[in-house]
């Protein structure tokens, strides 16, 4: 497996401060699936995760989700050793061999801080002495770059993140935004492969946040970075996720691609989660259409059927009537006006939201193809009791 | 039996300062070489450098320090104040005295920052340490500074030498302070900033710490110079020169015009170092 990031079985524990706490039998204890408050009343130590197993694709942003104080943030700073594991592996692989972060010497943990492993923080943690340009060649610094190469570096990542024109400025001079824009490009500089965001967006105001949002998917499109990003907000992880891990009191309840969680939550925790989510823009077209038989012979449209398509001409044709049909490719948008009789075919990855504008631009109804043959039929029914469906979910 | 009891312990003196003098004889006795050296530097080092000062023209020095002052501070008020109050101090006559302070306080100062900001960072970065020098550094702040003035006076002899180890013991509390506090009060994203782009622990101070901590410990240098000043008249009891050496002399005599003339030349210099150091600050 191509895994540029993978957790296995990992346990973070913090003793307290009083007596240090038995750690072993924490870990025995938190395996038998005790919670967090027992564990601690038992031992005296806090539990910080429990038995984690995670892989991260090469390339793919993985969101961890949770509410505060399950775990993810803690789960996220064992990538880069700022928490340290008491049991299990981190590995950081590079398509060949793998290194385990977690058991490393501090020499390898340092080289893999400074070329492997960038990280952006919640609270930006921009350092207020240094200019702009200083802040972001903080990593080239930390690696003995030569001024002249490192200005370089820096100019063309701030660059990348419509910096450029503040390189000399004043960090304390610039908005919240920019200042995370500054962390942005510090993380990017360093041209590690592996991206950690600690809720790098969440100190920002709703605007700034989804402009950033939608600059970070733009950028990841160029750069195609490894992310692992924590987030507490289920949109924003539905919207920059490719894969989405739903923490619990220290321990993975789930994890899968946005379209899994919402369609097979695996609990009720992850049914709460979800109620709360804008399911809009997430809900493709196949978890929602009436399949419809490889042979059409259940597509019945305007009091008529069955149907079948005649491949010559790409007609729906019945023995009473006939439509002509409009494929629209994944991502492929519908043309303004549509003849009278033309059925539009989508895509079955089209969104919910996608979906109820297009069902505006035809008095038929949808349907839904895979590439290669038409799967399904969404008509406006389908589309509002979707709606309906995720929010009943939630209830 | 009240009275026995007091009886008993007074008979049974804990000879403390018996041990104490016992103490500076052994040091006087096994490390002579060494403080002949120490004290010959030192002398060497001062009155050289006061030499240097009181050599040049006055006028050239004013001059030379208010164009300094607004370079620093680029206002008016600061090198207005410098330039008033070194004239006045030329023209009551005690010049090449302030010349003598203000070397004795640099040396001083400097010795104090070499010695107080590495304990500092040392202090910040292992809390045992902390705690140990705590109470040292209590007991160096608030022992009456003629206590330590006599053991000082038997290993290095009347001079400038125990006048500036005498300031040194009461100044260099503050850089010890104000570094500790400064390092240990970095905000932990900083230091998580630093280490997650992968700095060694060295990087971590000079990159990091240090430059977070700045603030403060320039403002133990403030307090440091001030603490300093503060000393010059039981440095001159010693035998240090400088504006000290009239002061002690009108009390002696009770002259009340020199007194207040020295005074004030204090005062003014204690203002104007002020001003200088902080100038620094306003950029910020």
């Amino acid at each position: 497996m191509n895994s540029a990031l993978s957790f296995r079985h990992v346990d973070i524990m913090f003793p307290s401060r009083k007596g240090g706490g038995l750690v072993d039998k924490a870990i025995v204890l938190a395996r038998e699936g005790k919670s967090r408050a027992e564990i601690l009343e038992a031992t005296g130590v806090v539990l910080g995760v429990s038995d984690a197993n995670l892989e991260v694709e090469r390339g793919k942003i993985s969101v961890l989700m949770g509410l505060s104080g399950s775990g993810k943030s803690t789960l996220l700073r064992a990538a880069n050793r700022l928490n340290k594991t008491v049991n299990g592996e981190v590995l950081i692989g590079n398509g060949v061999a793998h290194v385990d972060i977690a058991s490393c010497n501090d020499d390898t943990l340092r080289d893999l801080r400074k070329t492997r492993i960038a990280m952006v923080f919640q609270q930006f943690a921009i350092l207020p002495w240094r200019s702009v340009r200083e802040n972001v060649g903080l990593g080239l610094e930390l690696r003995d770059i030569a001024p002249a190469i490192r200005r370089e570096m820096v100019d063309e990542k701030l660059e990348l993140v419509g910096l450029d024109k503040w390189a000399d400025a004043n960090v304390k001079d610039l908005s919240g935004g920019m200042q995370q824009r500054v962390g942005l490009a510090r993380a990017f500089a360093t041209d590690a492969d592996i991206l950690l965001m600690d809720e790098p967006f969440s100190a920002l105001d709703p605007l700034i946040r989804r402009k950033l949002q939608d600059e970070l998917m733009m950028l990841q499109k160029k750069l195609k970075k490894t992310i692992l990003f924590v987030s507490h907000d289920i949109d924003e992880a539905m919207k920059i996720g490719n894969q989405i891990t739903i923490m619990k009191e220290g321990r993975i309840v789930q994890t899968g691609t946005p379209q899994e969680i919402v369609a097979t939550p695996a609990n009720d925790y992850v049914r709460d989660f979800i109620s709360h989510m804008n399911p809009l823009p997430i809900l493709s077209a196949d978890s929602f259409m009436k399949p419809l038989a490889p042979d059409l012979s259940n597509l019945n449209l305007a009091g008529s059927g069955p149907y079948r398509l005649e491949a010559a001409t790409g007609k729906l044709v019945s023995d009473t009537r006939n439509f002509s049909t409009l494929f629209l490719a994944e991502g492929q948008p519908a043309p303004q006006t549509l003849a009278e009789d033309c059925i539009l075919c989508v895509h079955q990855t089209t969104s919910l939201s996608e979906m109820a504008a297009l069902s505006q631009q035809s008095p038929w109804p949808l349907l839904v193809h895979n590439g290669s043959s038409i799967i399904g039929l969404c008509d406006e029914r389908s589309i509002i009791s979707a709606v309906v469906q995720v929010s009943q979910d939630a209830a | 039996m009240l009275n026995a009891a007091n009886d008993w312990i007074t008979s049974h003196k804990i000879p403390l300062g018996l041990w104490m003098s016992d103490l500076v004889d052994l040091v006087r006795v096994h490390c002579t070489g060494l403080l002949d050296v120490i004290s010959g530097s030192i002398t060497w080092g001062v009155d050289s450098f006061t030499t240097l000062l009181q050599a040049a023209p006055p006028i050239m020095l004013i001059v030379l320090a208010v164009a300094g002052t607004a370079a620093l501070k680029r206002r008016f008020l600061a090198p207005t104040l410098v330039g008033v109050g070194l004239l006045f101090i030329l023209n009551q006559g005690y010049w090449d005295d302030t010349m003598a302070t203000l070397s004795l306080i640099l040396f001083s100062t400097l010795i104090s920052m070499l010695i107080g900001v590495p304990l500092g960072i040392a202090a910040a970065h292992r809390p045992w340490l902390n705690k140990a020098m705590h109470p040292l550094l209590d007991l160096m702040q608030t022992l009456p500074t003629f206590v330590y003035l006599i053991p000082t006076l038997i290993l290095f002899g009347l001079g400038t030498v125990p006048g500036l180890i005498s300031t040194i013991i009461f100044a260099i509390p503050a850089p010890i302070r104000m570094t500790e506090m400064g390092i240990a009060s970095v905000s932990k994203t900083f230091l998580e900033a630093g280490e997650a782009f992968g700095a060694t622990p060295r990087q971590l101070l000079w990159k990091i710490e240090l430059p977070a901590a700045l603030p403060m410990i320039r403002a133990g240098l403030t307090q440091c110079i001030m603490l300093s000043l503060s000393m010059v008249v039981i440095a001159a009891l010693v035998g240090a020169g400088g504006l000290g050496v009239p002061v002690v002399r009108a009390l002696n005599t009770v002259q009340v015009d020199v007194g207040f003339e020295a005074g004030f030349a204090i005062v003014i210099l204690a203002i104007i170092l002020d001003r200088v150091c902080r100038s620094g600050d306003s950029g910020q």
